[in-house]
């Protein structure tokens, strides 16, 4: 039996599936940029010393990491409206999913990051008569964003895999755009292994990129 | 200037400081010696609340640490600290370690913090390296980067803890003298050293820690000459 392959199907939708990209793009940076400053917020939290916020910083990330992001856009889009009685919109959901899922992970990378700072550094600083906050913000925390810089990249690229779920909501990325494209062209193997390869393609740049970053950093010293 | 009562330090099970009761006038330099984990550096530690006491009380120019409505923050300003590793701040310039404190926490000027810096930076014989970053210095020149430091925040009392232990010997001597230098300015300093040339020349008073507790105090001249207890004669002839 011969492969029966169509490569000019591929060619003829390549435009139509990029203009998914950008939308996967959008998912992926936006949600990128809210975790990075929530992701803070839950990271100081679980660091504290008062139980107060450490306790459901704690449970948040608990949650979020161990149940799948696949369940947590249907809660998000299909769950909350039900019992809050909304209508629920579908690109803000799915920003607000990607979100706070990254939020969890970027707690914990923020936190490995704050907590291999030697503790000498928090004393030193205390000792001349700054405030924990003062501590945190002019000695700990500059020094720390250099050391999760990497696996803040990682996070980026694994973002920017996952935010492929939101199709599952009718979202218009480049998974939806391939969903489509099977549906129309009655081709599934061209549109998904062409949306692997697009997909395949956008994360081994940011890989390179990341890596010219981090030896520029190892270069210019300074941990 | 220095006022510790019954100080009592516990660390769990561990009973590390058993009632120590140490005071220090202003302009005095006490050095203490003991051997490792007698609670020295806890010692150290409990004056500044970096760690907090058990029982007992410290009192710094009469400000008691143990009172609730003490700001430990304020009190820690005016009391110096220089630690065994320099703990500078690495992404920072040794002039922007300096500067930090005055211009975050007392709110100085950013002109007038760096002049009076730089002026610290020339005491400590740095000038030159105001803009070099930690990683850039020698164990000595941190370590006289780290005092200067500490003295930015124009300190009532300084505390010492190991300041030359993890530095090459031919740096030593540089670090000694700056404190010294300091000594003979009339600053209220605790020093924890086993540069016993240092003690001997720079001490009022030599306190030796043992076990928690303090086994003898006295002048360097009796306390090198003429120790009281067996411990002490044990102790001097396994350093000296
Ligand atoms: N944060 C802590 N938690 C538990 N035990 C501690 C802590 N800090 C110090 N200790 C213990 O308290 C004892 C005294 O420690 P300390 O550092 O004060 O000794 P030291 O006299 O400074 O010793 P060295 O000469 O080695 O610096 C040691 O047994 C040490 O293990
Ligand atoms: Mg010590």
């Amino acid at each position: 039996m011969a492969l029966d392959l169509n490569l000019d199907v591929a060619l003829k939708y390549l435009p139509f599936l990029l203009t998914g990209v950008s939308t996967t793009f959008e998912y992926t940076a936006l949600s990128f940029i809210f975790g990075c400053i929530l992701g803070l917020l839950i990271a100081l939290g679980r660091i504290s010393k008062s139980a107060v916020f450490r306790t459901p910083c704690l449970a948040y990330i608990d949650f979020i990491r161990g149940t799948p992001l696949l369940a947590q856009i249907y809660l998000i889009h299909f769950g909350f409206p039900q019992i809050f009685g909304y209508k629920p919109v579908g690109y803000i959901d799915a920003l607000v999913a990607l979100s706070l899922n990254s939020a969890a992970y970027m707690a914990e990378i923020y936190r490995a990051g704050i907590e291999s700072i030697d503790r000498g550094q928090m004393e030193a600083a205390r000792s001349l008569g700054m405030t924990y906050g003062q501590a945190m913000r002019y000695v700990i925390l500059p020094q720390a964003f250099r050391r999760v810089i990497p696996p803040m990249g990682n996070e980026f690229i694994a973002l920017l895999k996952e935010s492929s779920l939101v199709s599952v909501i009718g979202m218009e990325d480049l998974m939806m755009k391939s969903n489509m494209m099977a549906g129309r062209s009655f081709r599934a193997f061209e549109a998904y292994f062409t949306s692997a390869l697009i997909y395949l393609a956008l994360t081994l740049t940011f890989t390179r990129l990341l890596g010219r970053i981090e030896r520029r950093m190892k270069t210019d010293g300074r941990s | 200037m220095v006022e510790v009562r019954n100080l009592h330090k516990k660390f769990g099970e561990l009973h590390v400081l058993k009632g120590l009761n140490v005071e220090v006038k202003k302009g005095e330099v006490l050095v203490i010696i003991g051997p490792s984990g007698s609670g020295k550096s806890t010692f150290l530690r409990c004056l500044n609340h970096l760690e907090l006491p058990t029982e007992g009380e410290v009192i710094i120019d009469g400000v008691n640490l143990e009172d609730r409505r003490t700001n430990i923050n304020h009190v820690r300003r005016w009391v110096g600290m220089v630690f065994q590793h320099f703990n500078l701040f690495p992404h920072l310039t040794a002039l922007q370690n300096i500067t930090l404190a005055p211009t975050k926490v007392l709110g100085m000027a950013e002109e007038d913090a760096k002049r009076e810096g730089m002026e610290l930076l020339r005491k400590v014989g740095l000038r030159d390296k105001a803009d070099a970053y930690p990683e850039q210095l020698s164990g000595g020149q941190k370590q006289r980067v780290a005092i200067a430091r500490a003295l930015a925040m124009k300190p009532k009392l300084m505390l010492f803890d190991e300041p030359t232990s993890a530095l090459d010997p031919e740096m030593i001597g540089e670090v000694l003298e700056v404190m010294r230098n300091l000594a003979m300015e009339g600053m209220t300093m605790i020093v924890v050293s086993h540069e016993m040339g240092f003690a001997r020349e720079v001490a009022d008073r030599i306190m030796l820690l043992a076990d928690g507790v303090i086994v003898e105090e006295g002048s360097p001249k009796q306390f090198f000459t003429n120790p009281r207890q067996e411990r002490t004669k044990l102790f001097l002839s396994k350093i000296l």
